[in-house]
């Protein structure tokens, strides 16, 4: 039997990616990273801004996002975010810009304590990107 | 009847009228396609929201204590009705029919001594609800500056409503659109999101999900990012209807236009020919007479 599964991701304006010959797929869930390997149960969980990586045949493939939610049913692993990047095509000052925005974003004093740690969450990550 | 001249400047009035409507027509059609393929793009992912939350409601163990959004407010005192409808007009009967279907459900919610707030998206719906309904009016969002229908806008509307539902100013919430089906037939719809209506979907569970974290965090998670959802699919099929709308509208004004030509220049050539033979009985009978 192969080990692979099939992965998609959507955003709200189409059907992001596709996949269906990944062997392993690591996304940034909410209560820390988790990876997910075929015949996984079904589960639903979000996600806090990180970077989801996708391992397989054709190549291993890195993406930044911001928010979303995961769901793996029947070695479907689905991925809905309104905000991804790929990493391959995201060059330093757009990362530079995303780091910024999310800076001043930690920064606000009225935001309630889970924007202020998403927040923080981005920054960090940005930060190791660069 | 009219003079000679009057028709033919009739005739050229009708003619570019025409050239006009035809320019919209086709700028519609290549709109439409556009527009189209985005609502296409766009339905995985309210499908797939509405599949996750349909499976978490099912799985809460506490209805009781369930998020807000997805209960109510366990009363029906306050109606917050989004009106959605296009910036521009000059496209059939797109708008009438959303504010028809709106206003038949304001009639009702008033009838029954319910409290009415409305939300206008789009400028040509609040022209033509201010009129009747302007002291309902709390707030008109208009997007003239985007060209596409994108999620970020649809983000600040959704945002909106939740923060009117957190603060109290309301217990349902309603939205008004068209939905698309093809060029020539668009279906107002009124879909009430808040709070979240899933019954008659009941689907059975074949399986348990694993949460993490646990069920209610998730939902109260996720049921803002749906409202926000849903309000982009309703604007994605808004777009795309009022196109499809627009389209066929201007067909119909070109092919009017057309007949209203012919009709003139057979007017025109008529009253071309009574003048003619006039002038000839003139010169005849004149010239018997000598």
């Amino acid at each position: 039997m192969s080990e692979e599964f099939k992965v998609e991701i959507v955003n709200p304006e189409k059907s992001f990616l596709v996949k269906d010959d990944v062997s392993e797929v690591v996304v940034p869930a909410f209560e820390g990273e988790m990876g997910i390997l075929k015949d996984h149960i079904s589960i639903i969980s979000f996600l806090k801004p990180g970077i989801i990586k996708i391992l397989s045949k054709s190549g291993d493939e890195n993406y930044y996002v911001e928010d979303g939610i995961v769901e793996f049913k029947n070695n479907n692993l689905s991925i809905l975010t309104s905000t991804i990047f790929n990493l391959a095509d995201m060059d330093k000052s757009k990362q530079q810009d995303l780091l910024k925005q999310a800076e001043k974003e930690a920064n606000k004093t009225d935001i309630n304590d889970q924007s202020k740690y998403l927040a923080d969450q981005k920054v960090e990550v940005l930060k190791t990107l660069n | 009847m009219a003079s000679l001249d009057d028709l033919k400047k009739r005739i050229a009035s009708v003619k570019s009228t025409q050239k006009i409507t035809k320019a919209m027509k086709m700028v519609a059609a290549a709109k439409l396609r556009r527009a189209q393929e985005s609502a296409e793009k766009g339905r995985p992912y309210s499908d797939k929201m509405n599949n996750v939350i349909l499976n978490l409601s099912n799985g809460i163990s506490d209805k009781e204590n369930a998020p807000k959004l997805l209960s109510g407010t366990g009363q029906e005192k306050t109606h917050l009705c989004v009106v959605m409808t296009s910036d521009r007009g000059l496209c059939g009967g797109f708008n009438s029919n959303i504010i028809k279907k709106a206003k038949s459900y304001f009639a009702k919610i008033l009838d029954e001594d319910k409290e009415l707030k409305i939300i206008t998206v789009g400028s040509k719906g609040n022209d033509q609800l201010k009129r009747v309904y302007g002291d309902k009016i709390i707030e008109n969002i208009s997007f003239k500056e985007s060209k596409n229908a994108n999620y970020f806008d649809a983000d600040k509307v959704g945002k909106m409503v939740i923060e009117k539902f957190e603060a109290g100013e309301f217990d349902v919430c309603t939205i008004f659109y068209n939905q698309f089906k093809n060029v020539i037939t668009q279906i107002p719809q009124a879909q009430q999101i808040i709070p979240l209506n899933n019954e008659g979907e009941e689907n059975s569970l074949e399986e348990s999900y694993e949460f993490e974290p646990d069920e209610d965090e998730i939902l109260s998670n996720l049921l803002p990012k749906n409202i926000s959802t849903q309000i982009f699919k309703a604007m994605l099929e808004n777009s795309a209807s009022e196109q499809g709308s627009r389209m066929s509208a201007m067909d119909n004004a070109t092919r009017n236009a057309g007949e209203m030509v012919d009709k003139l220049t057979i007017e025109y050539n008529r009253s071309r020919q009574a003048a003619i033979t006039k002038e000839l009985i003139e010169i005849i009978s004149g010239a018997e007479s000598l």
